[in-house]
């Protein structure tokens, strides 16, 4: 549809753009990602014909650039510059109802069905139809820009070029601006090029994605092959993290600040537990980067505070998430701060121990009931599931983890759990074969990302020792300790 | 009813009304129907057929070249406090004409049409020069910038004017009183000079009506909407211009038409330009017909100089205009 080739142009004698090269298939939506002044604004101007190329080629349908007139270029390709001026007033629909200019021909190009119904939709597309008698500039900054964007849209054109689609939006507006377009890639294939400060509405919305530096092409791709950690890191000279998408298959990034946060070291001690008749309540002055699968706030997040609640046989399970919520804020503590896990097992039975290594050290916390104990290998034989029992695991570590290094610790801490009911000869009851865990079991790894950095969490590196044998030693007690009171010794 | 319709049918009423009173009011009443009437009075005929008719006439079409000009010049720079007074195009047509006065030129297929035509060139040479020079102190043509050019530009032009009037001593003597603007004593030759110009010149602003539309929103944005701008703008300054020195070749620099009218009419009945140039070039011919029989009555049997008038209005509202738009924080 568009073909840019080995293009190079800017402003009199100052070369801005430097030979880049791309093109764009039907449909697709390409996005152009770079630092400020890095030729982004200046690359569309060349595309659009504003600024004269020094050499190179814009082709468009296979036709060069400058062999369509002011009209059919039009036709072709609609462009939304970064700034708009306006002097005196003209109404949202005047200012849209510009957009058919190109479509209009004769002296007195009257107004036809067809200019008449663009209009419309274009309006439609951006919300903005109450607004269609309204002065342009009565409106806010985000209207405008959305006024704007219908005007390009009226041109129907089937290129559409973009400078920062989304500035001065808020993110519903954002995010309905880029679904229209994105929609008129996929359902109308239409062409889309887009500058973008946004690096993650970029990656989140285009198909490709072209990153300048410079003026010159650093990389074009995917998304994923272009929003790389240090591509990005090394062109928009910022230190970023990269993540994925929680729900499309697209990179994010986040950045990383560089000023230190003012917090005075404090290590995590056996101090920071407090138990009562009721509950196992951690606490720290500063939040922990934590990896769980509590009730509240599971998965990855930053917490100051977790709570183990005993709750009795005949709680009802179906509402617990609420409930446990309620419970949480109305003993204070903070929903937004609070990890929340429930078990069966008097509170005072937790096991609470702490090791130390050379890294930092490792705290762990095990309240184990077993009556509900499963062997893993077995449950498929298995079919309802009875009784309640659980083995709730915590381990807080002072040190400074990595991603993986979580994954590892949840791996070994678990391994350890399966060999101490195996030591103690926990039985699956339906199966009598040695149970590995119970059905409900829940973990919780929380580091102070402070201090030593730990790369690896498995069996046999320093804090996995510790873990290892932590785990082991206070579920072994923890079974002890609900055997006794079980009176089954 | 669309505001623009009401608009149209105001102006006309309007032109019509302003006609009937120009025509009919004087030292010497005369009731308009003498235009119709074979049977009225020969004196009063001769008044209103050789003297109070072209007056009338020329009034309508200077007034008019003048307004829509304004509107158009306003629309291509967007600004607006240009007009053809302003920008000094006024000063560029009249050093032309100035000029063709004091060489005596006259091209021998040109004519009648000698003095329009370099009055006509001095505002199209001025009015680049004016652009030009803006742009060059301050490229985003701020509305201060060309207007603050413009002063540069009549200034200098008026003080050519002045040393060609010196030099020329007794025999010019009555270009000081054409220079201030007046539509008296033309007659029907002036408005022959002037129809086709007139013509010519408003038809090229008007088939750039929606271009200027455009425009108001950036050279830029124009183009990407598909406006060719180098050839819309060159038309459009070409049309201008033709009005301009037009205007001033028959009537002497009047002030301000080409900023009141177009002003008002947006204010009244919207910014856009299809309505804005026809509008005002209505409401512009009513206008200097009524300022030319204001400034004939006044203080009768005195007259005053057209343009006395023009700017005893306009003034004011460029204060205003301007006063408005560095509220809004320009432009």
């Amino acid at each position: 549809m568009l073909q840019v080739e080995n293009i190079s142009g800017g402003y009199d004698h100052q070369l801005i753009v430097k030979n880049v090269s791309f093109h764009v298939g039907k449909g697709e939506m390409l996005g152009i990602l770079g630092p400020n002044g890095s030729g982004k604004s200046t690359l569309l101007k060349v595309i659009s014909g504003i600024l004269h190329k020094q050499s190179g080629d814009v082709l468009i349908n296979g036709k060069p650039l400058n062999s369509y007139s002011s009209k059919e270029l039009a036709k072709k390709m609609a462009v939304l510059p970064q700034l708009h001026s306006h002097a005196f007033s003209h109404t949202v629909r005047d200012t849209i109802a510009l957009g058919r200019y190109p479509h209009q021909s004769g002296l007195f190009s009257s107004w036809s069905n067809e200019d008449e119904a663009a209009v419309a939709l274009a309006m439609k597309q951006m919300g903005i139809e109450r607004y269609e008698h309204h002065l342009l500039d009565l409106l806010s900054g985000g209207e405008q820009q959305r006024v704007f964007v219908a005007q390009a849209l009226a041109q129907q054109a089937p290129i559409l070029l973009l400078d920062e689609p989304t500035n001065h939006l808020d993110i519903a507006h954002q995010k309905q601006l880029l679904d229209t377009i994105k929609t008129q890639a996929n359902e109308n294939e239409m062409t889309i090029i887009s500058i973008f400060h946004d690096i993650n509405l970029a990656a989140l919305y285009c198909d490709r994605l072209l990153l300048m530096d410079q003026g010159e092409v650093k990389a074009i791709g995917e998304p994923h092959e272009v929003v790389m950690k240090s591509q990005i890191e090394t062109v928009y000279k910022a230190r970023i993290s990269t993540n994925p998408h929680p729900e499309r298959p697209k990179p994010q990034i986040t950045i990383l600040p560089d000023i230190k946060e003012e917090r005075h070291e404090k290590l995590i001690t056996i101090e920071n537990f407090q138990v009562t008749d009721e509950l196992v309540v951690f606490q720290a002055e500063h939040q922990l980067k934590t990896w769980s699968s509590a009730v509240i706030n599971a998965g990855t997040g930053w917490y100051r505070t977790f709570v183990n609640r005993r709750v009795d046989a005949h709680y009802n399970i179906d509402n617990a998430q609420t409930e446990m919520q309620q419970f949480l804020v109305s003993r204070g503590y903070s929903e937004t701060e609070t990890v929340g896990m429930m078990t069966a097992v008097y509170t005072k039975d937790a096991v609470i121990k702490q090791y130390d290594g050379d890294f930092g050290s490792v705290i762990v916390m095990v309240t184990a009931g077993v009556g509900n104990a499963v062997d893993v290998a077995k449950a498929y034989e298995v079919e309802a599931l009875p009784a309640i029992g659980t083995i709730n695991t915590w381990i807080i570590i002072n040190g400074e983890l990595a991603e993986e290094a979580f994954i590892q610790a949840v791996i070994t801490a678990t391994e350890a759990k399966t060999k101490a009911l195996a030591f103690e000869q926990v039985k699956d009851s339906r199966t009598g074969t040695i149970a590995t865990g119970t059905s409900t079991d829940s973990v919780l790894v929380a580091a102070t990302q402070q201090g030593a950095h730990i790369p690896y969490a498995g069996p046999i590196t320093e804090v996995g020792k510790k873990i290892g044998l932590g785990v082991y030693e206070c579920t072994v007690e923890a079974i002890q300790i609900y055997k006794k009171a079980k009176g089954w010794e | 009813m669309s505001k623009a319709m009401i608009g149209y049918i105001l102006s006309i009423a309007a032109l019509l009304v302003a006609i009937w009173l120009g025509v009919s009011v004087g030292s010497v009443k005369v009731p308009i129907s003498t235009l119709w009437d074979t049977g009225a009075d020969a004196i009063a005929s001769n008044i209103v057929w050789k003297i109070r008719m072209p007056r009338v006439v020329l009034a309508g079409l200077v007034g008019a070249s003048l307004a829509i000009a304004g509107a158009a010049f306003q629309g291509l720079l967007k600004n607006p406090l240009a007009d053809p007074y302003t920008l000094g195009v006024s000063s560029g047509a009249s050093v032309g004409a100035v000029t063709t006065l004091f060489f005596g030129i006259s091209v021998p297929f040109l004519g009648i049409f000698t003095l329009p035509v370099f009055s006509m060139i001095g505002a199209l040479v001025t009015m680049l020069a004016v652009i030009s020079f803006a742009k060059l102190v301050d490229r985003a043509m701020k509305m201060e910038t060309i207007i603050l050019t413009g002063i540069i530009f009549s200034s200098f032009l008026g003080s050519v004017i002045s040393l060609m009037i010196a030099l020329t001593g007794e025999e010019l003597r009555q270009i000081i009183s054409w220079l201030l603007g007046s539509v008296s004593m033309r007659g029907w030759s002036f408005v022959q000079m002037a129809l086709p110009f007139v013509f010519i010149g408003t038809l090229l602003l008007w088939v750039n009506r929606r271009e200027l539309n455009a425009m108001l929103f950036g050279e830029e944005r124009a183009q990407h909407l598909g406006v060719n701008v180098k050839k819309r703008k060159m038309m459009i300054l070409i049309g201008g211009s033709m009005l301009t020195g037009t205007a001033v070749a028959v009537s002497g620099t009047i002030g301000f038409v080409g900023l009141v009218v177009p002003h008002m009419t947006r204010l009244l009945f919207g910014s856009d330009n299809r309505h804005v140039l026809p509008l005002s070039f209505i409401n512009g011919a009513s206008l200097l017909i009524i300022c030319d029989l204001v400034s004939r009555t006044i203080i009768a049997p005195t007259e005053l100089p057209i343009g006395v008038i023009t700017a005893f209005i306009g003034a004011p509202v460029f204060a205003f205009i301007f006063f408005r738009q560095r509220k809004k924080g320009g432009i």
